[in-house]
């Protein structure tokens, strides 16, 4: 029954924006069902903002509440145990140091040890080759002034038989001593 | 008369109810804010009510929805803003809903009426203007005198803001208001045109390809707009309401 007037063209309707008092004009513009509408949503909106601010937010609300704490929670454990991992990486690290100065040490000193002893050996040694230097040192001395000694005696006898036999005279043996101790001097 | 593009606006009176001389039938447009009304809940309460630490896609999607409405209001209203969050997702949830279910063939389109879509922003803007004078008394005012403007422009400076601040509740109507009329009654006038033309014979049957291409397109893009008019119905709501509780800008 709606247009039947101007059935025609139905976009005319759309410019004929006062209603007719039956409602047969352009209906967003019919003022008959207004107050059932805006009584209809009033009833409606406030049963969905009830709903919503009572039953659904609330309870989205905690949901995602959960989930953050959750995550949160987890993310924390997870930095906990890695602080713990560090930390025993790092304990690790410092003995691991510890140990390898303390060998360095040992290795040091046994070392140290050794040389010490190698050098009061070696000084023992060389202690005992000069020693026997100085002997052999003094031995050769005595030796040699002894054969020194020996070489004025043969002098004389050499002389005194020289002269013998020049002279055919035995010369005493004060005055060839003399004699080549002079010469030998 | 099928074809009647501006059918399916149609209020028809379902239940006769009169109260004191006022016809307040359930008609049904009131069916239509009733079905709206359960299906928001019903979606919002059954996929949270497992409250499963993994979401389900239900509850994924109810989820979503709240971090997105909360997303909108918290970035233009602050933390502040947040009080009024019931009162926005009540209003995204509910054009958001009536929208959609604009899209189903014989199903009324609650948010195609502009009584509706107006009341709904009456809500908005009386909420804005009585919280903003119990909150910031007459200080509320300083939302017409923007800061840093000249003392000697505030005279034609304040009627501008004046007349934008009352001309709120009409542009925020009449944009989902008209939004969803076209829509409706551009979709109804190309299905229109495959019937009719698929009544002409052989020629007119290929030739209804053409209109039906279009309005599988359009319904396509219907679906768009009944998203995109619910997220901007929300979006100015934040807006306005930030004013109610930073009037000074």
């Amino acid at each position: 029954m709606a247009g039947e007037t101007t059935a025609t063209a139905g976009h005319v309707q759309l410019m004929d924006i006062p209603a007719t008092e039956h409602g047969a004009g352009f209906p967003p513009f019919d003022p008959t069902h207004f107050v059932s509408q805006l009584v209809w949503l009033a009833i409606t909106f406030v049963i969905l903002y009830w709903v919503m601010k009572n039953v659904a937010l609330p309870r989205i609300a905690g949901i995602l509440e959960d989930r953050r704490d959750r995550i949160a929670g987890d993310l924390a454990e997870a930095d906990r145990l890695k602080r713990e991992t560090d930390e025993a990486i790092a304990a690790y690290e410092q003995a691991l140091a510890e140990a390898r100065g303390r060998a360095r040490s040992i290795a040091q000193d046994t070392r140290d040890k050794l040389k010490a002893e190698t050098d009061a050996k070696r000084e023992t040694a060389e202690a005992g080759i000069a020693a026997k230097l100085s002997d052999a040192e003094a031995r050769i001395g005595q030796i040699k002034s002894s054969a020194l000694a020996q070489v004025g005696e043969i002098a004389s006898e050499t002389s005194s038989a020289l002269v013998e036999a020049l002279i055919g005279v035995t010369p005493s043996k004060s005055e060839v001593d003399q004699a080549v101790k002079g010469a030998m001097n | 008369m099928a074809n009647d593009p501006i059918h399916q606006f149609h209020i028809k009176t379902l239940v006769p109810i009169e109260v004191g001389g006022v016809d307040l039938s359930f008609t049904n447009a009131s069916l239509f804010m009733v079905l709206t009304v359960l299906a928001a809940s019903a979606f919002l309460i059954f996929s949270s009510s497992s409250r499963g630490l993994v979401p389900t896609r239900w509850q994924s999607l109810a989820e979503l929805s709240y971090e997105f409405v909360a997303g909108l209001l918290r970035s233009s209203a602050g933390t502040e803003g947040m009080r009024f969050f019931p009162l926005v997702f009540s209003l995204f949830m509910f054009v958001l809903v009536a929208n959609l279910f604009g899209m189903f063939p014989y199903f009324y389109t609650v948010t195609s009426q502009i009584i509706v879509t107006f009341a709904l922003a009456m809500v908005v803007i009386l909420t804005v203007t009585i919280y903003g004078f119990a909150r910031h008394g007459l200080h509320f005012l300083h939302l017409f005198v923007p800061a840093g403007v000249p003392a000697a422009l505030i005279p034609i400076v304040a009627p501008i803001e004046v007349i934008s601040f009352l001309s709120r509740p009409i542009s925020l109507s009449v944009r989902l208001f008209a939004n969803m009329l076209a829509g409706h009654i551009t979709l109804k006038v190309f299905a229109g045109f495959v019937v009719t033309l698929s009544a002409a014979g052989t020629v007119g049957i290929f030739g209804a390809v053409l209109p039906l291409g279009m309005t599988v397109a359009l319904t396509a893009l219907e679906f768009l707009v009944a998203f995109l008019q619910a997220y901007v119905f929300t979006v100015l709501t934040c807006m306005y309401l930030n004013d109610a509780l930073h009037p000074s800008h």
